[in-house]
């Protein structure tokens, strides 16, 4: 894939692309490449990239490898490489901008989690506070997979014989913090417009 | 003393029972609790994930909200509503090109956040503030011979280690040994659970979450300070036993359910009946020390 000829559906430009990969080099730039991030990371043994190689090529701007590796997808925001990084970098934060960017991308390996932050993000939209049933049903829908929902039916069924699991169908609700939600959206739009000039 | 209190969504939903046990034992320990009027979602780990600015924005509205109650100290029982008011508000407070964004957003709302609340976690509040003294001089129920493994997992702890040791925690040690339980010495404390994982990458969720429970073996009970690492190690016990070959089954409670339990609070005032891991021997045990009590 020629990164300079596909400009994904969520930016306006490949300009803003290029720019939010250009801010995450920056987060990360002292990067001595000692590897303690590795060392430090609890999931390092699922990923196929280690954390220090996936710095490394954050730093030489090679998205097509970065966004097919599913590093960034496996962290689970533990906060020991930020705290252990002897140059203070602040890696969770930059995990947390590669998957802001992988869900901008559409990037495949990233579908998953995408769909369930959206589902909950979404819930939360319509009702201020999410509902936890609301937000699995969103989710099984976005991912429109008929076995999904097995695999949470023994949870479902446990949380259901405490009486735990809301019977509240889904539903708009009062769209509580959809002025929210959009107003953040307009910003986002306006700044990435103005620094494009 | 008085706390504002944010209890989160999974308070009121899967997590109510931390909720209940929460304000039973503050009740007991004379504390009282004032809860952040129409407060809303702090955007969990979801909010992150999509936009820094929508992270803001949500946490942004709950600290603001605050800062219009007139004392500032919040008390917040979930360590990733914790981490998320704790994290916007230090940089709402010091960055004021953000302070300015964040607020546009909320003048929608006729609301304005300066970052002067300070979200404190209940772990903090109990081992700072209250202390370990308070509940040995409340102490109804002596838990003697129950052995009990501290978990803290890891955004009460990092990376802002607020109030403890964030690779070797101890805050829970006293707390625990104040109910006349004893506290385990064990690695996993401040080990990764594998939090969201386990619904996206279940593989990996059940090799984290069953790293724990293996470890936790010489104890009685596990305790937590924090919804989702209160489900992960409660919900899937029967799976992980399966995938290890051997029984890895114990009981998980919260912190303020073991303190409150000490305390002589009935077992369904603190919503014990709501966990999903409670052992016939813990019952038992339960039932035995009752009767002592008597
Ligand atoms: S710990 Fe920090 S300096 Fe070391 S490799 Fe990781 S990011 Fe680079
Ligand atoms: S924060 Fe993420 S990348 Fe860093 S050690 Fe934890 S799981 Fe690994």
């Amino acid at each position: 894939m020629n990164k300079v000829d596909q400009v994904p559906a969520a930016y306006r430009s490949n300009a803003e692309a290029n720019r939010e990969m250009d801010d995450i080099g920056r987060m990360i730039r002292a990067c001595i490449q000692c590897g303690t991030c590795s060392g430090s990371c609890p999931n390092e043994f699922a990923m196929d990239l280690t954390p220090r190689r996936l710095w490394r090529l954050v730093l030489l701007g090679q998205e097509e490898e970065i966004f097919s590796s599913t590093t960034f997808c496996l962290c689970s925001a533990c906060y020991y490489c930020t705290l252990r990084c002897p140059r203070g970098l602040p890696l969770t934060e930059a995990m947390y901008r590669l998957k802001q960017a992988a869900a901008r991308r559409k990037v495949k390996a990233y579908r998953t989690s995408e769909a369930f932050y959206g589902s909950f993000l979404e819930s939360v939209r319509r009702h201020g506070r999410v509902r936890e049933s609301e937000f699995m049903t969103l989710y099984f829908s976005a991912m429109k997979n008929p076995l999904l929902p097995l695999r949470f039916a023994s949870l479902g069924l446990k949380l259901m014989a405490k009486g735990k699991v809301d019977l509240r169908p889904p539903s708009r609700g009062d769209m509580r913090l959809a002025a929210l939600f959009d107003k953040v959206a307009r910003l986002e739009s306006r700044q990435l417009t103005r620094n494009d000039r | 003393m008085r706390y504002l209190y944010y209890p989160g969504c999974s308070l009121e939903g899967s997590a109510r029972e931390y909720g209940q046990a929460t304000e039973a034992l503050m009740k007991a320990l004379g504390v009282q609790m004032t809860e952040v009027e129409d407060w809303t979602c702090c955007g969990a780990s979801a909010a992150e994930a999509r936009s820094r600015l929508l992270a803001l924005a949500l946490s942004g509205r709950n600290l603001a909200l605050a800062e219009q109650m007139d004392h500032m100290d919040i008390l917040v029982p979930c360590s990733a509503c914790y981490l998320n008011l704790a994290k916007s508000n230090i940089e709402i407070g010091t960055d004021e090109h953000l302070r300015a964004k964040v607020n546009e957003i909320l003048a929608e709302e006729g609301l304005s956040v300066r970052g002067k609340a300070r979200p404190r976690h209940l772990l903090d509040i109990l081992a700072t503030d209250i202390g370990a003294e308070a509940v040995a001089t409340g102490l109804a129920r002596p838990l003697t011979g129950l052995v009990v493994a501290p978990y803290y997992g890891c955004q009460c702890l990092r990376p802002l280690a607020a109030f403890d040791d964030p690779e070797n925690p101890q805050s829970m040690k006293a707390l625990i040994e104040a109910t006349g339980a004893k506290a385990l010495a064990w690695p996993m404390g401040a080990k990764c659970c594998g939090a969201a994982l386990m619904n996206t990458k279940p593989e990996v969720g059940l090799t984290l979450t069953g790293k724990i429970l293996e470890n936790a073996r010489t104890a009685d009970a596990i305790v937590t300070v924090c919804p989702m690492c209160q489900m992960n190690l409660e919900a899937y016990q029967k799976k992980i036993s399966k995938r290890l070959a051997s029984d890895i089954s114990i009981s998980v409670i919260y912190l303020p359910q073991l303190l409150g339990l000490a305390m002589g609070i009935d077992a369904k005032e603190l919503g014990l009946d709501s966990n999903l891991a409670i052992t016939p021997d813990f019952r038992r045990f339960l039932t035995a020390t009752t009767a002592e009590a008597c």
